[in-house]
């Protein structure tokens, strides 16, 4: 099962690089959105039980097996929830990052006229 | 008192979203000052009221983990309680100072909204009990931060807001990495829970690549090298009582204190961590105050003091990690250790905050940040010269000031616990800090007057008032030292006991106990 | 910002509606089906930034004004957080207040009066508010973001 988490480091590792190689500010931003995609899917594979279902509780699952008994099942067998809500939680996270990135690629350019980044040094030292 | 807890982060948040409400609807300004003051003063008398409380955890919404519920839990223990008092401290006197300072920007109430929102987010990361809850709200104060950096829109600020909210980004990816691993390996979030597996834990290879990550995530946010890059040149971008907010506490409650919490309460103190602490420090602490010397920006100078000092806090954890691991360790030394480094946060988040609030203030009157155009000001600016002077006293470490207790505490315990040559390296660079601050005052302080600010007046009275109460803090802090380390009610004693349980500090500083 | 073709105005006006009613269905059974307050938040932008793509800016911010993003972002959150603290009335901070007194105490999993929309006490209020406040938080990026004029290009050949 570790062909998944291999795919999440190469993930990172792109979006590493476009963050330090890159000398487009837009090509940039996208590389900080695929090192988070990144770290969302990562969380992801981690809930996963193999062989289990989707954690969503249907009357239908109560009427067939009784309701205790069907809270119980549905604990042991479905895929884990909780690593969804951080997903949630952390790709809201990651659209106020990028909204706020955009807007300051936007002032950039209004300021220096262009998006590459060799262009902006006027802080050194 | 327990249900104050979470009022804590609600009351700023609240604060924050009335802000554009009243900017949209074109309420008056005294309007907004007056909602913004009374919203820090009342946080300040919250925390202040937490001193000294014995609370436990607070269980949000009643669901507290029995059953095989998932809760999520609020804890302040004293390490919880240093930090709400120095942000909520730090907050209100930078509210004061920005009534006047922001009217020359844009627009006041989106100001106070963002600055709020960075409140309440580092109050969040104080309370956090629990791994996923530290990180949103980690994320909320820095993201408020990455915007608040970017507020004056000149092309300069946007420049290095831009670097900032790259490389934080980064790193709250990698600190959500860790938190993953950490919830994969234990199945649970809260940190005690996570804490009591962890002696079932030792030696596995996916607790030490968590480890890195947070390493890596929560060493950028403090402004460690060989993470520092993006302070420079954010710091003194941003406008003056955000510079002080965030080097006065944002880099403490985001990254060191996170640091602490992670490598002390929840990891647990072992010899790889307290190595990697050690080495971090000891690194930022040369490279930070090798790199200011060279400066004549003046805010730019302090920017680089910062990361120093930050050094100091993180080796001070360091060397208390490695004592607390060892088999022989003497908790007295460790106690000591921690000790200094957290009565050394406490010290920078004052005369740090009051360096950069009087760059402002001089920058306000004068129109520069350059040292070599600036010269003379005691004789037309006499508070802010006499706060500067106070500030730059307790950084270089000049007794009886604040400066000088933190960092004799930090180097007796690198020599008890045997790192002659960290003690050795501590004293070298307080006497660093102690040459550039020299230059400062004698270019801004001292000196003549150059013509073209021959006019410059004295800042308005909030300004003043904000400054003076710094100045009073840092004084009174070095004065009163033996009042703060009073077991288990002075702030700072129930701080270090929090990460090092069961230590009297106090014995080894005021007895002169050996170990 | 000009507006589209007359086939896009047409298919817009008529659609919009169900896209603000499937919206509205997310936000309201976020704690029966997948969805819940953000998701079904951005389905409701979503609708208004089709909007403001088809018919062009002037036309929108004649329907929604120029504050309202901000106004509707900011009573979102004051009335998420109003929920929070109105937990403390039955006890703790987001404590679950609407919770029908006959199941109160119960074991939370098998209670009689699941799967219904009223089931889920305090949930559905944080839902709702918490969509109000992604809508008008999202259009409000929308509008800031397109209000960008590329900067004249500096001279060359």
């Amino acid at each position: 099962m570790t062909a998944p988490y291999v795919l999440t480091m190469v993930l990172l590792a792109i979006g590493i690089y476009a963050i330090a190689c890159k000398r487009n500010l837009i090509k940039v931003v996208i590389g900080v959105m695929v090192a988070e995609y990144a770290v969302n899917l990562f969380l992801i594979l981690l809930g996963y039980r193999t062989g289990g279902f989707a954690p969503i509780r249907t009357e239908a699952m109560d009427q067939a097996a009784g309701a205790a008994e069907a809270a119980k099942s549905f604990a042991a067998a479905s895929v884990d929830p909780l690593p969804q809500a951080l997903i949630l939680t952390s790709i809201v996270i990651g659209l106020g990052v990028v909204a706020l990135l955009a807007a300051m690629a936007i002032r950039l350019h209004e300021k220096y006229g262009t998006f590459d980044v060799s262009e902006m040094r006027k802080l050194q030292g | 008192m327990e249900s104050t807890l979470p009022i804590l982060v609600a009351l700023p948040l609240a604060v924050a979203f009335v802000m554009p409400l009243l900017e949209k609807l074109r309420e008056p300004e005294w309007l907004i000052d007056l909602i913004a003051t009374l919203g820090s003063l009342g946080l300040l008398v919250l925390s202040v009221r937490l001193v000294g409380a014995e609370v436990g955890p607070y269980w949000m919404g009643g669901w507290d983990g029995t059953g095989g519920v998932f809760g999520i839990a609020l804890k302040c223990d004293g390490l919880t309680r240093l930090m709400l008092v120095t942000i909520s401290g730090v907050a209100f006197v930078a509210v004061l100072f920005s009534l006047a300072y922001m009217r020359r920007y844009t627009s006041k109430g989106f100001y106070f909204c963002l600055f709020f929102l960075m409140v309440a987010g580092m109050n969040g990361v104080a309370l956090a009990g629990d791994m996923f809850n530290l990180f949103v709200f980690l994320e909320v104060a820095a993201i408020s931060s990455y915007a608040l950096v970017a507020f004056g829109c000149e092309s300069e600020e946007l420049e290095a807001s831009f670097k900032y909210l790259v490389l934080g980004g980064l790193a709250s990816t990698f600190v959500l990495f860790g938190v993953g691993i950490l919830y994969n390996l234990t199945g649970t979030l809260n940190m005690d829970q996570i804490h009591a597996q962890m002696k079932g834990l030792a030696g596995n290879p996916a607790l030490y690549v968590a480890a890195g990550f947070f390493v890596m995530g929560l060493g950028l946010k403090a402004a460690m090298v060989p993470f520092h890059a993006w302070l420079p040149d954010a710091h003194p971008s941003a406008p003056a009582p955000i510079s002080a907010m965030l080097s006065g506490v944002l880099i403490k409650a985001l990254g060191v204190y996170t640091l602490a919490r992670v490598f002390f309460s929840v990891l647990g103190p072992a010899p790889e961590y307290a190595a990697v602490l050690m080495a971090l420090g000891a690194l930022s602490m040369i490279a930070g105050v090798l790199l200011a010397v060279g400066q004549w920006d003046f805010k730019r100078l302090l920017a680089y003091h910062s990361i120093s000092q930050m050094g100091y806090v993180v080796l001070a954890l360091g060397i208390g990690a490695a004592v607390l691991s060892r088999p022989g360790g003497s908790r007295v030394v460790a106690g000591l250790a921690i000790f200094g480094g957290l009565f050394h946060m406490f010290n920078h988040a004052a005369f740090k905050s009051l360096l950069f609030l009087c760059s402002g203030a001089t920058e306000y009157a004068t129109g520069t940040r350059q040292l070599k155009e600036l010269g003379g000001l005691k004789h037309r600016m006499p508070v802010t010269s006499a706060c500067c002077r106070v500030a730059s006293l307790s950084i270089a470490g000049v007794p009886p000031f604040n400066g000088f207790w933190s960092k004799l505490i930090i180097i007796v315990a690198a020599v008890q616990a045997g790192y002659l040559w960290l003690g050795a390296l501590a004293a070298l660079v307080a006497f660093l800090t102690l040459v550039s601050f020299v230059k400062v005052q004698r270019y801004v302080v001292c000196g003549e007057l150059p013509e073209r600010h021959a006019n410059v007046r004295e800042v308005p009275a909030s300004m003043c008032v904000a400054m003076v109460i710094l100045a009073v803090v840092c004084l009174g802090a070095g004065l009163l030292v033996p009042y703060m380390m009073a077991p288990h009610v002075g702030l700072l004693d129930q701080a270090a006991e929090a990460l090092a349980p069961g230590v009297e500090a106090v014995e080894v500083v005021l007895g002169g106990v050996a170990p | 910002m000009r507006g589209m073709s007359p086939i896009v105005r047409t298919v817009t006006s008529l659609v919009s509606g169900f896209i603000l009613l499937y919206g509205i269905y997310v936000v309201l059974y976020g704690h029966l089906t997948p969805g819940g307050g953000f998701a079904g938040g951005v389905v409701l932008a979503c609708c208004f930034i089709l909007m403001v793509l088809a018919f062009g800016a002037p036309f929108v911010h004649g329907i929604v004004s120029e504050r309202a993003p901000y106004l509707w972002d900011c009573i979102g959150a004051l009335a998420f957080l109003a929920v929070g603290v109105l937990g403390y009335y039955s006890g703790q901070f987001f404590h679950n207040f609407l919770v029908p007194a006959a199941s109160r105490g119960a074991d939370p999993t098998v209670s009689a009066g699941n799967y219904k929309l009223l089931s889920s006490g305090i949930i559905l209020p944080c839902n709702v508010a918490i969509g109000i406040k992604v809508m008008a938080c999202l259009f409000g990026v929308f509008v800031v973001l397109a209000a960008f004029r590329p900067a004249p290009k500096a001279q060359e050949d």
